[in-house]
């Protein structure tokens, strides 16, 4: 039985006496990628990681499909800057295996299937830290993959990255996709939104402002906050 | 002056000629130090990472304890291993006082605050770069102390060096509850200060320099290895 649905109930986040996420509502179903879509500063990343779990929000409730269990098991997280152990790349993409528990055999073929997609099989014996930002961000990607999540969240992939590794970043993310995993992906790139989004999520100053299909959200916004980012105006 | 010179000729002589009674001493010296520092370590690692990952009441306190610790004197450390070890102390039925396991245990109490206090400054910092991945990945704060100390394992020899260093060259606490017992107890640091005192220079001179080589040694290992692993792993 699945994770998903994911269920935000009003969820809010306050730093001091400042809100900065404000009564969320939202049903994250399996399927269609996400993609959340704001200014910076509008929450996007709070957001993700109160999903995620590495933050509890100050009001509200995250919960996941009744009935399920473990569910931290079933998730995975790529950042903005990948963290990378120090260790081999192979060993990276092992490790979070090994916590799992998955055993020695299906270990190692899962960490070859991971590196072959992502290309970094060549790479697998070197030390990790040692890899281009562009790699590292393939090697996160990889890592996570190799755990089978049900829902992958991703907060940025590819904001430290050239339009190569960008590029690169995004077809394994369809890949992802394409096995089977549910994408939540924050970007303040529209352009990456529109390549990669099958429906948009708008954070503004910590609420929803508007949730929509990608075509329906890129041709006619219906809130004025969504058009003016489209449009590139600045809203602060 | 030329005493001085006589001394120092005299000490080369001795380590040239592998002379039986310094060798004996620097076996001894060796052991101990190495057990205490393995003992200290084994005890010193774990917790220094856990300082870092666990959160719980009274860290801070702890953390400034440790701290403290580091500067405890020797002989301060000698006299209360002595009480404990004495006859009429607590674990006197063991018989340990003026044995070789009393001066490992000695060391090692004196070793492991160093040895804590440092990894845990070396390992706070790591696991602050590694805390979201981690628990993202879901590790348990156990399996996440496991991994910091592998990953940070390189650093870790300079706490573990520290600590040696701080072992072999410490001469009250092993006076104390040792006794400097010739054949038996006797150490380099103990030996200087004995020999020093009745006048006899030669072997207190040659036992300071290889003290004082084995410092520059064992450091001088920590830095190579830090070296080639900065280039290997990034």
């Amino acid at each position: 039985m699945s994770i998903l649905p994911l269920s935000l109930d009003k969820v809010s986040f306050r730093a001091g006496d400042r809100a900065l996420l404000d009564g969320i509502s939202l049903t994250i179903e399996s399927g269609p990628k996400t993609v959340i879509l704001g200014a910076n500063g509008a929450g996007k990343s709070l957001l993700l990681r109160i999903c995620h779990g590495l933050l509890g929000p100050s009001g509200g409730k995250v919960r996941w499909a009744e009935g399920t269990t473990r569910q931290y098991e079933r998730q995975a997280m790529v950042f903005q800057k990948p963290v990378m152990l120090r260790r081999s790349v192979a060993a990276n993409v092992a490790y979070g295996l090994k916590l799992r528990k998955v055993e020695a055999g299906e270990r190692a073929r899962r960490v070859a299937d991971a590196l072959r997609r992502t290309g970094l099989t060549d790479f697998a014996d070197q030390p990790a830290r040692l890899l281009s930002g562009g790699e590292q961000q393939r090697l996160a990607l990889a890592r996570t993959w190799a755990l089978e999540p049900e829902i992958l969240f991703l907060d940025e992939p590819t904001a430290n990255l050239d339009p190569g590794a960008t590029r690169a970043v995004e077809e394994i993310v369809s890949g992802i996709h394409d096995s089977g995993a549910k994408i939540v992906m924050t970007t303040h790139d529209i352009g990456q939104a529109r390549r990669l989004a099958d429906e948009v999520i708008f954070l503004h100053r910590g609420r929803v402002a508007e949730r929509a299909g990608a075509d329906k959200f890129f041709s006619q916004p219906s809130t004025e906050e969504a058009a003016a980012y489209l449009r590139g105006d600045l809203l602060w | 002056m030329s005493d001085m010179g006589q001394a120092f000729v005299l000490a080369l002589q001795l380590i040239a000629a592998l002379d039986a009674e310094l060798l004996e001493i620097i076996a001894r010296s060796f052991a101990v130090s190495l057990a205490a520092v393995a003992i200290a370590a084994a005890i010193g690692l774990p917790a220094g990472a856990a300082l870092a990952v666990y959160r719980f009441p009274g860290r801070r306190a702890v953390i400034v304890l440790v701290n403290a610790l580091m500067g405890l004197p020797p002989v301060f450390v000698g006299l209360l291993i002595y009480l404990f070890l004495s006859r009429a102390g607590p674990l006197g039925f063991l018989g340990l006082l003026f044995t070789p396991t009393a001066m490992i245990i000695a060391q090692a109490v004196l070793v492991t605050p160093i040895i804590v206090a440092i990894c845990h400054r070396l390992t706070r910092d790591l696991y602050e770069e590694y805390r979201d991945q981690l628990c993202s990945f879901g590790a348990r704060p156990h399996q996440a102390v496991r991994t910091i100390l592998w990953d940070a394992r390189v650093s870790l020899v300079t706490a573990v060096m520290a600590g040696f260093g701080r072992a072999t060259a410490e001469v009250g606490a092993v006076l104390i509850v040792g006794g400097n017992i010739a054949g038996l107890t006797r150490v380099m640091t103990t030996t200087i200060a004995l020999e020093t005192s009745k006048g006899n220079l030669a072997l207190a001179l040659a036992l300071g320099l290889i003290l004082v080589l084995t410092a520059i040694g064992v450091n001088a290992v920590a830095m190579s290895l830090g070296g080639v692993s900065a280039y290997r792993r990034g």
